[in-house]
């Protein structure tokens, strides 16, 4: 063997004397290029990376920013005291009795009016029950309350700001065309034409709609009305569910698990299993969910008390990893010290190492709840989808118990719905819930820079 | 903050949680997905216009409502279960042994269900139930023999039709839907095809050619869509070829994207299918539990609104929705009324 490489070994020399300082040899030549297409190979990921992500947002937005704006007509109503009250007394009962189809008229005509009174305009529509297609169903409500609040008001002439029906209103958004409206029964090319001269004139106006953010949903025939501020609340309740009960279970158990705990068999499975679930798809917690919680346990259906505890025990892996993550890095000199100046183990662990670890767990708790609030799946089997938001809670107990919707499940819902303004729609909640979602994670990385320590 | 404080904050919040459920003032509905928008359009309006809260309506299925509706009676089962079809005589034992014995049907109108395809893909404006199954059933008639089916395109087997590679989007057999796509389109086009009577002359029972009629194809040509509407909108939208099954409300909010076929020359609008010309049809239901009339507030008014002409007439917002209105409202509104239970009467 040695005899073998004697002469081989003789020529390396040889060739290492010839390269130089100054210039690159072959080999290092070829390492360079090996390196630089790593390189490269790294930036064309992360080009690709970008590139999607920025595909992703820009369709996200331009999808999503015309829900956060609605077309509104502005017209003086005169409210017609032979159809709104009869019998002239103002008897709050008599006005009751009046149903929201007899104040549609009202409106119909009134509109009418208002396109008669402005000059210049002129239009193939030549009946008041023409008007009905280009106002939202959600008006003579507005009227109707607005009458039972103000009885005095009736024979008087009133200026409201209605909202204008889906079709209008996508017109002004360009997601209806003069080509669709021609097989959309509907609304007709005499509206949209209409609908221009009254923009001109100031009667139709597109403006920024706040019920979009605080509102209730709607049903499928008025998607101008619909709002995610139900649904918000119902997401709120199911994180105050999660926070409540993860973040004190998961640091308890991670405390244990971490710094009394035997090292043993039986720790180590646990130890174990709580990765395993972490790794759970978050469909089987709604099975488990379904069974446990409404099944055996029956809690109320649709309710974010049970939406809540069913992210808890999805949430509660990550809380327990991330935890234990932050009591490790604490490190064993400060338990040392606490213990050599004759603290008890627990006011070790209490007064010095949870403090420090305190940012940790704080940043991972945030994190699962990002997490959590942007979860689907086991919402749709305990049945957060497929409910329609349109009560806001009354107080905390009816916001924990009463049926509501989560924003991903009302997301999820307007995107099944076949009027095609609730699409527009779902993408408006989508913007909503990346904005909760990056503030979250934003808090948790402020948290993490300004408390974290290193040693 | 020690652990235990937090422990006993959890433990009282369970305990807050378990005494919950108390009296509700709240109608509570739940069903199938095919009435929740007509059931939140009520919904709805009826909180606008009456004292009561608006109805808290869920969707779910007609049968898993029907399983809700029938757990019993009480503030803590639902009022009112809706349905695509009539409620079974399985249902109705399971109600009774859980005691809900008087349920009353209450018919809302009809909903027509069509073939519709890509606004500018291939000619599919005629269909008679005959194409449906010579394109999509596994055995099919061909020079008098049952055969595995050999059609590709649609013009294989009628020459009016376009020369398109087959490709169908039907719904799953979740769907209360299916079942009115099989009976009234598939069944119907074995017999027209005389593929029934072959398969009895081929020595099955009556009973399993019936059943063997309304098997689809399963190389791809036909497509279960276990989703609702909006998924068969995107398959559609997706390939030129496509048929899909739609609900006719569904279709009447996209025709700006799709093309409606006719089925036996009938073209599907709410008239015609009102007046039975159009073949592919269900009426849909709602069951109100008698015993919560009187407890539950509202009960009763919300079903009498439901029913009124102003809502489910031929010019409310339901038929404007895509609800084929019933011609025979006027006996359902009686129903309603004097709450005439199923069985009791008719």
């Amino acid at each position: 063997m040695t005899d073998a490489t004697a002469p081989m070994g003789a020529d390396v020399p040889k060739k290492a004397r010839k390269s130089s300082l100054y210039g690159t040899d072959d080999r290092t030549k070829k390492r360079n290029a090996a390196e630089k297409r790593f390189q490269m190979y790294g930036i064309a990921a992360i080009g690709i990376g970008i590139f999607f992500l920025v595909i992703l947002l820009v369709s996200i937005v331009r999808s999503g920013v015309p829900a956060f704006t609605q077309t509104f007509i502005e017209v003086p109503v005169y409210l017609n005291e032979e159809v709104l009250d009869p019998n002239g007394n103002r008897d709050p009962d008599d006005l009751r009795r009046v149903s929201t189809f007899g104040y549609a008229p009202l409106i119909d005509q009134a509109i009418f009016n208002q396109v008669q009174q402005t000059e210049g305009l002129t239009t193939t529509l030549e009946d008041a029950s023409d008007m009905r297609k280009m106002v939202s169903a959600s008006a003579p409500a507005i009227l109707r309350d607005y009458v039972l609040a103000n009885p005095d008001e009736i024979g008087e002439t009133v200026d409201f700001r209605i909202l204008a029906a889906s079709r209008v209103d996508g017109y002004m958004k360009d997601r209806v065309t003069r080509e669709s409206v021609a097989r959309d029964k509907n609304i007709d090319a005499a509206h949209l034409d209409l609908v221009d001269q009254l923009v001109e004139a100031g009667t139709i106006k597109r403006e920024f709609n706040w019920d979009f953010i605080t509102g209730a949903d709607a049903s499928e025939n008025r998607p101008e009305q619909a709002g995610i501020g139900v649904a918000m609340i119902g997401s709120f309740f199911m994180m105050l569910v999660v926070l409540v009960l993860s973040l004190p279970i998961g640091v308890a158990a991670s405390i244990y698990l971490e710094e009394f705990a035997p090292k043993n068999r039986f720790t180590d499975l646990i130890e174990v299993n709580i990765s395993n679930l972490a790794a759970v798809p978050s469909i089987v917690f709604g099975i488990l969910g379904l069974a446990v919680f409404i099944q055996f346990a029956h809690l109320p259906q649709s309710a974010p008390l049970v939406g809540g505890l069913v992210l808890t025990l999805m949430t509660l892996p990550t809380i327990i990893i991330s935890t234990r993550a932050s009591l490790k890095a604490v490190p064993p000199s400060i338990r040392d010290a606490a213990l050599g100046v004759g603290a008890s183990k627990m006011q070790a662990v209490f007064h010095h190492v949870l403090p420090l670890a305190a940012p940790g767990i704080l940043t991972g708790t945030i994190i699962g709840l990002a997490q959590a609030l942007g979860e689907t799946a086991p919402l749709l089997l305990i049945g957060m989808v497929g409910y329609i938001a349109t009560n806001y809670p009354e107080g905390i107990a009816s916001g924990f118990l009463d049926p509501n919707s989560s924003m991903p499940a009302q997301i999820y819902e307007w995107s099944k719905r076949a009027d095609p303004a609730y699409y527009e729609r779902a993408w408006g909640g989508i913007i909503i819930l990346l904005l909760f979602l990056m503030t979250m994670n934003i808090i948790a990385i402020i948290l993490r820079r300004r408390f974290e320590r290193r040693w | 903050m020690s652990f235990v404080k937090l422990t006993a904050s959890t433990l009282a919040i369970a305990a807050v949680s378990a005494t919950a459920a108390a009296a509700r003032d709240n109608v509570q509905v739940a069903g199938s997905s095919t009435v929740l928008p007509y059931a939140s359009i009520v919904a709805e309006a009826f909180g606008e216009n009456f004292d009561f809260p608006t109805p808290v309506v869920e969707s779910g299925g007609s049968s898993a409502g029907l399983k809700r509706f029938c757990e019993g009676v009480g503030e803590n089962t639902i009022d009112i279960a809706n349905a695509s079809r009539a409620i079974r005589e399985k249902e109705i034992k399971a109600c009774a042994d859980a005691g809900v014995t008087d349920i009353v049907e209450v018919r809302i109108g009809y909903d027509g269900i069509v073939f519709a395809s890509q606004l500018d893909g291939p000619d599919f404006t005629a269909f008679e139930p005959a194409d449906i199954f010579n394109a999509l059933a596994p055995k099919v008639m061909v020079d008098g023999e049952l055969v595995d089916n050999p059609h590709t395109k649609w013009s294989d087997f009628n020459a009016d039709l376009p020369d398109a590679e087959i490709l169908a989007f039907i719904p799953g057999t979740k769907h209360g839907t299916r079942e009115v796509f099989e009976e009234k389109v598939v069944a119907a086009g074995c017999e027209a095809t005389g593929a029934m009577e072959a398969m009895i002359e081929g020595g099955m029972s009556e009973d399993e050619a019936e059943d063997a009629c309304l098997a689809v194809r399963t190389d791809g040509r036909s497509v279960d869509i276990d989703g609702d509407y909006t998924e068969t909108l995107a398959r559609i939208d997706g390939n030129r070829n496509g048929i899909g099954v739609f609900g006719l409300a569904f279709y009447e909010n996209n025709t700006d994207t799709l093309k409606v076929a006719t089925m036996s020359g009938v073209e599907p609008t709410t008239e015609s299918i009102a007046s039975g010309e159009y073949p592919v049809s269900r009426p849909l239901y709602f069951y109100i539990k008698k015993a919560h009339v009187g407890v539950i507030p509202g009960l009763q008014e919300y079903a009498e609104f439901f029913v009124s002409n102003e809502i489910a007439g031929p010019n409310g917002p339901l038929s404007n929705y895509g609800l084929v209105s019933d011609p025979e409202l006027a006996e359902t509104q009686e129903k309603v009324s004097n709450l005439t239970t199923m069985g009791s009467g008719s």
